[in-house]
Parts: C-alpha cells; structure tokens; sequence
C-alpha cells in the first residue's frame, strides 16, 4: 500500500484549497449551531490529521476521534506474549515490523529480548522475512505478522511462496485483523455517539469500499472513505459533516477514487482468501470479536508458527492505570489517561497506543494535542 | 587475497608499528602527529576560549551514498566546534577495529578523515589503534575529539535565544539520515539520496560575519532538527515557531520518508546549520550562507515566540503541532 502515499496528485496549491475547505466546514458547522463528532478509523489517518494539525484547524467545529485502526495497538498483552515465547524456541530468528519492537508484554518487550541475545530482525515485509528464511536455512525463521487487510496480503504471498520453494523453515505468526468487524463492535457498544466514521483508505483499496456500506444501512452511520492528504481527509470530513447537518442523506461515500477501485483490488482477496480463514480474534479495548481475526487455513498449517512451536503462555495480569482500551474506543483522548506523558512516554511505554508510530497516543504526545500558538 | 586488519595490528609491536607507518601517516601527515610522542605538543593557539569536544562514530553502514565512517568522524567533531563559534584547529582520533577488517577499507575511511580534514582546515594530531576480536565490534569505530579556539567577546548558545529572533536553516534536511537507512534497509532508490556530511566552520565563519549579533547555533545530527529546536526551546525557554512549507526538503527525501514511514524533521543532517539571529541581520545571514556552497539551500525558516519552552510547527494548512524530542529508534511503519 505504499505506492499509496508515494503518489501524490494532490496539486501545488494544496494548502490554499484546505484552507478554502477548513473555512467552509467551520462555517456551515457554525451555522448549524452545533458541533460534530467524527471518528478517523485509521491509525494513519491518525497520524495524518496530528501531523498537519488539522485538529488544531477544526476545533470547536468538529472533533476528531481516533479509533482502533491501529494494528499493533490492538494486539492483545497475551498474543505480545505469545510473539515473544518465539525468542525461546532455539536459533530461532524472529522477524518483526519496527512497530512491534518497543511494545511491552507482560513482562518483556522485542527489543529487550533482541538486547538479551534472541536474534530480532526488522523487515519491511513479510517477503523479507521469507528471504531471511531462504538465507538462513539451518534456522527456523518467524514473522510476526501484524495488520489488516493491507498488510495480510504480503504474509499470504509469503506463505504460499514458502510452500511452492518448499521452505521448512519459515513460520507466521498470523495476529492479522479485519476491520470491519471491529467497526460493528465499537457501534454496538453503543457509546461513542459518533455523526461519522472516516473510513481507512487503504484497507479499502483491498475490500473496496463496499466493505463499509454496513455504516448507513444497518447502523445509519454515514462513512466516507479518505485519502491521507490533508485535502483528502478534509473532504471526507466535509461530506461527513454535510450528513450529520441533514444537508445529505447519511451514505458511504468513496473520497479516495484515485486508489479504491469498485470491488476493491481481487488479486489481494484472492489471495488472502486461499491462504487465510476468519477466526476469532482478541483485540485490546473491544476484546474477543468473532469471526475478526485471520488464521492460517490447515493446508497451510506447516507453516503455522502457533502448532510448529506450542508454548503455554498464561493469561497475562490486567495492565494497570492504563487506559489504551478505552483511547483505542474513542472513549478517551490520549491526554484524558491519567499515565500520559508521566509513567507512559514514548521511551517508556506502557501500552501498546504510545509505541506504534500509528498510536493515538504516540501522536498525540508526539504532535500535541492541537493547540493555537501565537508568534 | 584481502589484506585484513588482524589482532597484531593492536598489540602495540611490530604489526602497530607498520599499520601506522604505512597508512595513518602517509595520509595525515602534519608535524605534530610525525613527532611521534605519547602525547602531541602544541603552541597555545592565541587570544580566547578553548571548546573541546568529543563524539564516537558507529555508523552501519560504513560506507553509504555521500561519504563514509572517516568523513562522518572528522566532520561531527568540526561542526560541534565551529557551531559553539570556535575556529576548529587539532582533533584526535581513536580506532576500535574488529578483526579481520579489510586494510583496503581502513586505508580509504582514513583517506576520507585526510580529505575531510584538510577540507576543515584541521589537523589530526594524535590517534591510537586497538584491535578487538570478530564479533566483539562491528568492522570499525572511530573516536574522534576536537580542540578549537573561540575568539574573545564570541558567547553562542541557547542561553541567547530571545523573543523576536529569526530561525535559519542552511539547506535541506534529512539527507544524511535517509542516505544511511536506505543503505541499511537495501532499498535502491532511483536517484540515490546522498548524504550531506560536510565541515560546516567555512559557513559558520561566514554567517558570524555577516550576522555579528546571532544568539545560537546547532548542527542538527541525530534526531535532527525537530529535536534540535524541541531542545533549544527547552533550553531557552522560549516558545519557537517554525513554517512546515518553509523547511527545505528534497522531493528525493520527502519520497524515501513517505516509503519508509519517516519524518523528515527527524532524520539527522551531518552538514546543515540552524541559526538563531536577530531578525534585522537575518537577510543578511541568509544571504551569506547562499553565498556558500553548503547553504544554496538555505531557508528562514521561523521565529522566536514568547516565554514558554516548546517548539511548533506550523503545518502547510496552517495548522499546528508540537515538535517533541526523537524517542527511540527511527523505525519504519507497519501499514
């Protein structure tokens, strides 16, 4: 999904039109007398939105929630576990994201086993750790893999490449998620009263944006598929605040043509697809959601690091004074966490949300909460 | 067959004797090093302050697009000089070098710190070898220090940092940091990022003279500016206000940052400048560091604000955000 971002057709006088955009939403919310409250789903559309300051641009007018749409941030403390019993397993190499290194088990972390000695690799991507494996055939290799619809792809192509080479040394980890089912439960939970759901543009590009038309139709939540430009976002919020004023019918609207295709991209859902199966899934803040999380199907099952090397992992101790479940619902801004930027910083985490560089934390401690500065 | 680098070389006999006769000097030839003492002897350099300073250099890769391990260690240690204001005149310089490091990568690395010096206007005067086993360094380190002179009446630092002041930089940043990660990750990119590692004393020199009132200078390395302004505010305690759109960036970083899931405002410059001046003599020092070949590239690129201690960012749009300190590894992105 990278060429995403790489591409960028957005034109040289972005900054003018958002402010053109930013003055007509505010403008039309102040007219209604009201504000609206909107959830990015996305951790990068977290991301996004902190790095431009568009928080700071709409304050007052519309709120911007941060959902669970960040996939390191949703693991649960006992799959981390899980991850790092893999540092026990003998001339193991454990390859990873650079996202997962930092994030806290229980009682360990990645990067504090890599310093104990366990041979921690960061990739790119799960073909990567499959090259990793090529090289260093003696060695059982683990990926880890973590993400959505986006990132399960590769780990499916890297799986079934490992087969047609015959690999017998390459395993995943699969604590890949979808995102759909997570959007059904933050709804039914029924305490977010959100007008609007900006919904992730490139898990959409895998699904299409179809996969989100559940929002108007069963919860009569309108959705609107965005770009991670500025602009892009800006206009999804536009379309969304044009719904909860009643200036439209609530609808899921595609904002990010450019990239999300009608049907989505079917190579990638055929190949998730053969490779995968739903399972359910823990996520942390929503936890066990059926049907939410992918597994490897059994005739993939060699490859299935889980089986090839079992360890019990006991259920790990309620994280204490943190409160990323309730940041990763929307329930709480970061700041709202009494452990913010005290006991929990970036170089000290203590949950999940202040270690991935798509945590709503981590952004807002990095970029601020959004505030006007004069000078 | 390669000629490498072995335990002999640091035991201080025979093989040491050769190792240095035969590649340190011949490149950094100056009398002080050729005397050949346990200590180099200097004449006290005139009127002013002495700065010192030291850094170690690790870098891996050793080689990367732009320069290498030598040039890195020579131009670290000059800049940490030339941005306190001093004139750099003699460093040192300490090898740490695994066993069975090859002598033809050795013989370039000092090549580079030789050019690098001369570049500075420098002289290496005094250094030292150990030879440690395979697996207990990772091919070569160096240590360098530096000794400058601060004329009199010169007094740099955050603790001139006033309300009202321009806020320079002397080219584009990031350019260092995405020319070593991209090595790293292997990823070619089409037009190669190349870093700017680079002495900066001939550009600080210009830019004192031409802005005689600047408050404070910093070479953005690790961490990079983000974390060079979010520390100078903190030092200050002045709020700092930078333009996003007036930050210089190359299409080529901006690129790599956006594939890699970097900010560019973090990746560190081994060859930029960030000036705090008064904003009457900002022209002037912007047009100074044009002037240069290291600063065509050069931005005003913000102001000091009130009494508070925090940098922002003035985004593209026109919103803001705050600049916090680098925390942890600069690591890629997951999706």
């Amino acid at each position: 999904m990278d060429e995403n971002t790489l591409a960028r057709p957005v034109p040289e006088d972005a900054p003018a039109a958002a402010a053109a955009w930013v003055e007509r939403i505010r403008r039309k919310v102040a007219e209604s007398g009201r504000t609206v409250r909107l959830m990015e789903f996305c951790g990068t559309h977290t991301m996004a939105i902190a790095r431009s300051g568009l928080r700071s641009l709409l304050r007052g007018a519309v709120e911007l929630v941060s959902g669970p749409g960040c996939p390191v941030c949703v693991t649960a403390d006992g799959e981390i576990d899980r991850m790092l019993a893999y540092c026990d397993v003998p001339g193991a190499i454990v390859a990873t994201y650079g996202d997962l290194l930092r994030v806290p088990g229980s009682h360990s972390s990645l990067a504090r086993r890599r310093a104990e000695g366990t041979d921690v690799r960061v990739v790119y991507s799960a073909l990567d750790a499959l090259q990793l494996a090529r090289e260093n055939p003696d060695r059982p290799v683990v990926f880890l893999g973590v993400g959505f619809e986006t990132t399960a792809p590769a780990a499916a192509l890297a799986v079934k490449t490992a087969r047609e080479e015959g690999l017998g040394n390459f395993y995943v980890h699969s604590a890949h998620k979808q995102t759909p089912p997570a959007m059904r439960a933050l709804l039914e939970a029924g305490d977010l009263k959100l007008d609007g759901i900006i919904c992730p543009g490139h898990v959409s590009t895998v699904l299409g944006a179809e996969a989100f038309a559940f929002l108007p139709a069963e919860y009569g939540v309108p959705g609107a598929v965005a770009g991670f430009e500025p602009l892009d976002i800006l206009l999804a919020v536009d379309h969304l605040v044009d719904a909860a004023l009643g200036r439209r019918s609530p609808d899921l609207w595609n904002g990010y043509p450019r990239w999300v295709r009608p049907g989505g991209n079917r190579r990638a859902q055929v190949l998730l697809n053969e490779v995968f199966r739903p399972c359910d899934a823990r996520w942390r803040g929503l936890g066990w959601l059926p049907g939410s999380g992918l597994c490897l199907r059994d005739e993939f099952a060699p490859f299935d690091a889980e089986t090839r090397f079992p360890a019990a992992v006991p259920e790990p101790p309620a994280r204490k004074g943190c409160r990323c479940g309730e940041v990763l619902r929307g329930l709480l801004t970061p700041a709202e966490c009494p452990l913010f930027g005290r006991a929990c910083r970036p170089e000290q985490p203590v949950g999940p949300c202040m270690v991935s560089s798509e945590g709503a934390c981590a952004a807002w401690y990095r970029y601020g909460p959004g505030e006007e500065v004069r000078a | 067959m390669t000629e490498r680098v072995t335990l002999a070389h640091g035991d201080g006999g025979e093989a040491t004797h050769r190792l240095i006769a035969e590649i340190f000097y011949p490149a950094l030839a100056n009398p002080a090093l050729l005397q050949g003492g346990d200590s180099a002897v200097l004449d006290p350099p005139g009127a002013g302050r002495l700065a010192l300073t030291t850094d170690s250099f690790v870098v891996h890769p050793i080689f990367f697009p732009g320069g290498d391990l030598g040039r890195l260690a020579v131009c670290g240690t000059v800049n940490d000089l030339a941005v306190a204001g001093a004139r750099p005149l003699w460093l040192s310089a300490g090898f740490i070098i695994e066993e069975g490091f090859p002598l033809a990568d050795l013989r370039r690395l000092v090549g580079s710190m030789a050019a690098a010096a001369a570049e500075a206007g420098v002289q290496i005067v005094a250094g030292d070898t150990k030879v440690v086993g395979r697996g207990q360094a990772d091919g070569c380190f160096i240590n360098t220090a530096g000794v400058g002179l601060v004329p009199q009446g010169r007094d740099l630092g955050a603790h001139r940092i006033r309300t009202g002041q321009a806020i320079l930089v002397s080219g584009p940043v990031g350019e260092h940091g995405v020319a070593v990660l991209s090595t790293r990750a292997g990823l070619a990119f089409e037009t190669p990022v190349v870093s700017d590692a680079a002495p900066l004393i001939a550009l600080a020199q210009a830019v004192l003279t031409a802005a005689p009132g600047a408050a404070c200078m910093r070479d953005p390395t690790r961490g990079g500016l983000a974390t060079a302004l979010a520390d100078l505010a903190a030092d200050s305690g002045c709020d700092l206000v930078v333009e996003e759109a007036e930050i210089p960036v190359s299409p080529q970083v901006e690129g790599a940052c956006d594939l890699l899931g970097l900010d560019p405002l973090y990746l560190a410059c081994e060859g930029r400048l960030l000036l705090f001046c008064p904003a009457e003599e900002a022209e002037a020092a912007l047009a100074a560091m044009r002037a240069h070949p290291l600063g065509r590239g050069a931005h005003i690129i913000g102001r000091v604000g009130g009494s508070g201690g925090r940098a922002f960012l003035r985004t593209a749009i026109g919103g803001t955000r705050r600049l916090e300190r680098l925390t942890g590894e600069n690591l890629p992105r997951i999706c």
